[in-house]
């Protein structure tokens, strides 16, 4: 039981890291209807950063926000710059430009920083915390927790501040977000900068347990592209929930059913199986088409 | 996503006359190709092999994705199956080489078909994960111990070169260099056959409005499975050949990364189109290596930079780009017709 | 007087089609000026050109000032609210929050707060779906709110593109007397497209008739109401 409740416990903790990565998805996703692949990548090039500052001395939390700051940055950068000029494109040039930045930034990082893996220091004690006569790593503790807390962070964003709302407008109608006067174009670089910078915070979150390197986050990004597909793909709650619904599951399934090497088919597996279900995932929103 | 959702034109039948100018560039291409084995060293015509392997693998994308728009991410799944199914026939059977190639494509047909009816209740996003997932899974089925004995593990298979039949006086790689031309034209006409009639026009009306080609009595459901059967039937087909070229399958030569390409290749040389998969084929087999060239240190940023280059200067591919400089320069010319007419 | 909105020569075309060949009108402040024509005259073309929406050539002045070539969102910062034909809710936000979006220029907030209270007292309706998503409005609460939202921009020329679209006469009227009302009381001007002519002149003070992107004629409501032509076209008897 102990070591079950320790697996669950564990899927929470990397399920609230792919929730965050899912939640950035679905914000690229609902203004533009793209999948931004390269992602998983501009989150990892993030932790690199924050890697060499903290290793030139800086002490944590401030290479930790400074990091979010600069990633954040680089995130509308990239909407200004590569991606504003092909956004009238067919989507699979766009597809095929994301996947571009992917291997762009996959190479540069190994260029700059050696494909050698690098501990990536946790801001949590090492000691594991007792709750009654369970075991949980402090480590994971603190992730959940700082993945709740930007969770939250980004619900009251959205929900009670007027940039906030004028973001969930221009992902509904860009046309009549125009006619209330919302700049478009400064609402998508906000919602890339926003995107990047909760990706650099997981990237941060999940380095001290994977070790850093170059193809960290391939595999969180798929697994949280299949949790936002699984809650929705238009659904930020769905995507949330779908993230921390994949983490338990891949681990629940690596422990108990299949081993660590077939986990990740098998979980893409039951999340097909599941779409095909429901198409539109668990909580996505039915579109009913009008002839 | 509704990939290559930009409607085509479609160009009506051509008589007979008009046919001509337009059989000749590819004519005379075939006559070109035929003759370049003999001006090159093996290695390059090796390299020239592999260009029409995935030039094959890379239409039977195009026939899903860029005509009947059903995004797949997935088709090294069967390109890995097709070369499989020609090692182990050669391996464990002794099958001849020239057998296998059919035989693999009657295999994905069946296989492409099956995985097409579940995936009829996807779309868009939704299907690009589940054929993501085909992607992925695939090197890790043909590493695990279940299937070891049929496909050598991790280690893979080796296969014989074949040797040219009759005694022709053509050394191996030349030889394989003409099979494989061979299958690639007879699978291009054949693709092309399909494409410029019904089955062409059904693929792209279900592709653009689906609820009205359905109502115009196109059945979707038939149409769209069989459109992912044909499509890895042509990427098994080219994984045959490219498993002989190479003499050589193990489950990480068919990674995602495989699917991956696939997909910049067909995006790349022009959606919905047939001599896209030709440019497609010479970029996907050329440019990484032009890109090591330009950077040892980081190759696939180059590579990179390529992707994007592309995409902002030919937004519908070097097909597309060619499409629209000819409809310039016809325009130019009827124009200057005009005023001197 | 000048003119609040001059148009002359206003040329607009969707990628090779010309739709617009040269329209020439004008509004003065303070006026309800109504466009008429059948579908697909231009109507809606032109006032998607007053803001930005389609490439123009020609000449638009907005309070003596050129607009031509700007960009919608600085279109509605000078003080322009458009109301598309469609409506353009956002369907999935709320009631409160979509009006919350029509004052998304504005910084004055207690005015804004204000003019909430306004705009309910106007459409109370409103207030008691205030929270619903606007999408499961009815068709004329939706209209209701899509005009609110363009009034609570306190804009200085309101554009209205059809707003008597798919909706019970006695609803349109309903609009219709609170346009006046807001015409009168805060000198809002009007800018109205309709296709059903009879409604519109009652609201309007001046009227242009336009025909395959051409002004073919112009005048004061009645006079337009009394033209044989128009009557016989438009109004139907």
């Amino acid at each position: 039981m102990d070591a079950f409740l320790n697996q669950v416990f564990a899927g929470l903790a990397t399920g609230g890291i792919y929730a965050s990565v899912a939640l950035a998805l679905v914000m690229i996703y609902q203004t533009t209807h793209l999948v931004n692949f390269a992602q998983g990548e501009i989150a990892m090039f993030s932790t690199y950063l924050a890697w060499t500052l903290i290793d030139a001395g800086m002490p944590y939390w401030i290479a930790f926000f400074l990091t979010v700051g600069i990633a954040f940055v680089l995130g509308a950068l990239i909407e200004r710059i590569i991606v504003r000029p092909v956004e009238q494109a067919p989507v699979l040039s766009v597809v095929v430009v994301f996947i571009g930045l992917l291997v762009i930034f996959n190479s540069l990082a190994g260029w700059m920083f050696t494909y050698t893996i690098k501990v990536f220091p946790s801001p949590f004690p090492k000691e594991p915390v007792h709750v009654g006569t369970h075991f949980f790593s402090s480590h994971e503790l603190g992730a959940v927790g700082v993945t709740l807390v930007l969770l939250a962070l980004l619900y009251a964003f959205f929900r009670f501040t007027p940039l906030g709302l004028a973001m969930r407008a221009v992902a509904q109608n860009a046309e009549s977000s125009r006619l209330v006067g919302i700049r478009v174009g400064r609402m998508l670089a906000l919602g890339w900068g926003l995107a990047a910078a909760i990706g650099a915070v997981a990237g941060m979150m999940v380095a001290p347990t994977v070790y850093l390197d170059p193809n960290m986050m391939s595999g969180i990004l798929l697994y949280a592209f299949a949790a936002a597909l699984v809650g929705g793909i238009d659904s930020p709650g769905g995507a949330v929930l779908g993230g921390f619904l994949v983490g338990v599951l891949e681990n629940l399934l690596g422990a108990y059913v299949i081993g660590n090497e077939l986990k990740l088919s098998f979980a893409l597996v039951l999340i097909i199986v599941v779409l095909l279900v429901r198409p539109s995932g668990l909580f996505g929103k039915i579109h009913v088409t009008r002839v | 996503m509704k990939p290559g959702s930009k409607p085509v034109a479609l160009t009506p039948p051509a008589s007979a006359w008009s046919r001509q100018p337009r059989m000749l560039i590819p004519a005379a291409l075939l006559l070109a190709s035929c003759a370049l084995p003999f001006v090159m060293n093996n290695y390059h015509t090796f390299q020239l092999t592999l260009v029409l392997v995935y030039a094959i693998a890379l239409l039977g994308l195009n026939i899903l994705t860029g005509y009947n728009g059903q995004i797949s991410l997935g088709h090294g799944a069967f390109y890995a199956i097709g070369a499989y199914v020609a090692a182990i026939l050669m391996d464990k059977f002794g099958v001849p080489y020239w057998l296998t190639v059919p035989v693999a494509g009657v295999v994905c047909l069946a296989a492409g078909f099956l995985f097409g009816l579940p995936a009829l209740r996807l779309e868009g996003v939704y299907l690009a994960l589940a054929t993501f997932a085909l992607g992925v899974s695939m090197p890790q089925l043909l590493k695990s111990r279940h299937l070891e004995s049929w496909t050598g593990g991790v280690q893979g298979i080796v296969i014989a070169k074949p040797d040219p039949p009759f005694g022709l006086p053509l050394n191996q790689d030349q030889w394989l260099y003409f099979f494989t031309l061979a299958v690639a034209v007879a699978m291009f006409v054949l693709g092309w056959n399909l494409l410029r009639g019904r089955v062409g026009r059904s693929l792209i009306a279900i592709r653009d409005q689906p609820i009205a080609a359905e109502a115009m009595g196109v059945h979707n459901a038939l149409y769209k499975s069989l459109a992912f059967g044909v499509s890895a039937m042509y990427t098994g087909v080219a994984g045959a050949l490219g498993a002989i070229a190479v003499q050589f399958v193990a489950p990480d030569s068919f990674t995602i990364f495989l699917s991956i390409t696939l997909l910049v290749g067909i995006v790349i040389g022009g959606l919905a189109s047939i001599s896209g998969a030709v440019y497609g084929a010479i970029f996907i087999q050329f440019v990484p290596n032009i890109a090591d060239q330009i950077s040892k240190a980081a190759p696939w940023a180059i590579y990179g930079v390529f992707l994007i280059g592309f995409m902002y200067l030919m937004p519908a591919g070097v097909a597309g780009a060619i499409r629209l400089a000819w409809a310039r320069i016809r325009r130019m010319a009827a124009d200057t017709r005009q005023d001197s007419g | 007087m000048a003119a609040l909105l001059e148009v002359s020569q206003l040329h607009a075309a969707y990628g090779s089609t010309q739709v617009l060949h040269g329209i020439d009108f004008s509004l003065q402040a303070g006026s309800i000026t109504a466009l008429l024509g059948a579908n697909g005259a231009g109507k809606t073309t032109t006032l998607r050109a007053l803001c930005g929406m389609v490439r123009t050539s020609g000449e638009i002045r907005f309070g003596g000032a050129r607009i031509g070539g700007y960009a919608t969102e600085d279109i509605v910062r000078l003080g322009i609210a458009h109301v598309p034909d469609g409506r353009g809710t956002f369907a999935n936000l709320s009631t409160e929050e979509n009006l919350r979006l029509g004052a998304y220029v504005r910084k004055d907030r207690r005015a804004i707060e204000q003019d909430f209270e306004r705009i309910y007292t106007y459409f109370p309706r409103l207030k008691e779906r205030r929270h619903q998503q606007a999408g499961t409005l009815s068709g004329g609460e939706q209209q209701m709110l899509a005009v609110s939202r363009a009034l609570m921009l306190r804009p200085q020329l309101l554009l209205l593109d059809e707003p008597s679209f798919g909706l019970a006469p006695l609803i349109v009227h309903e609009i219709f007397d609170i346009m006046r009302a807001i015409n009168q009381s805060d000198e809002v001007s009007i800018l109205l497209v309709e296709q059903n002519a009879t409604m519109a002149l009652n609201l309007a003070d001046h009227a242009y008739l336009i025909e395959t992107g051409r002004v073919v004629l112009s005048g004061s409501a009645d006079e337009i109401k009394q033209n044989d032509a128009v009557r016989r076209s438009y109004l139907g008897y």
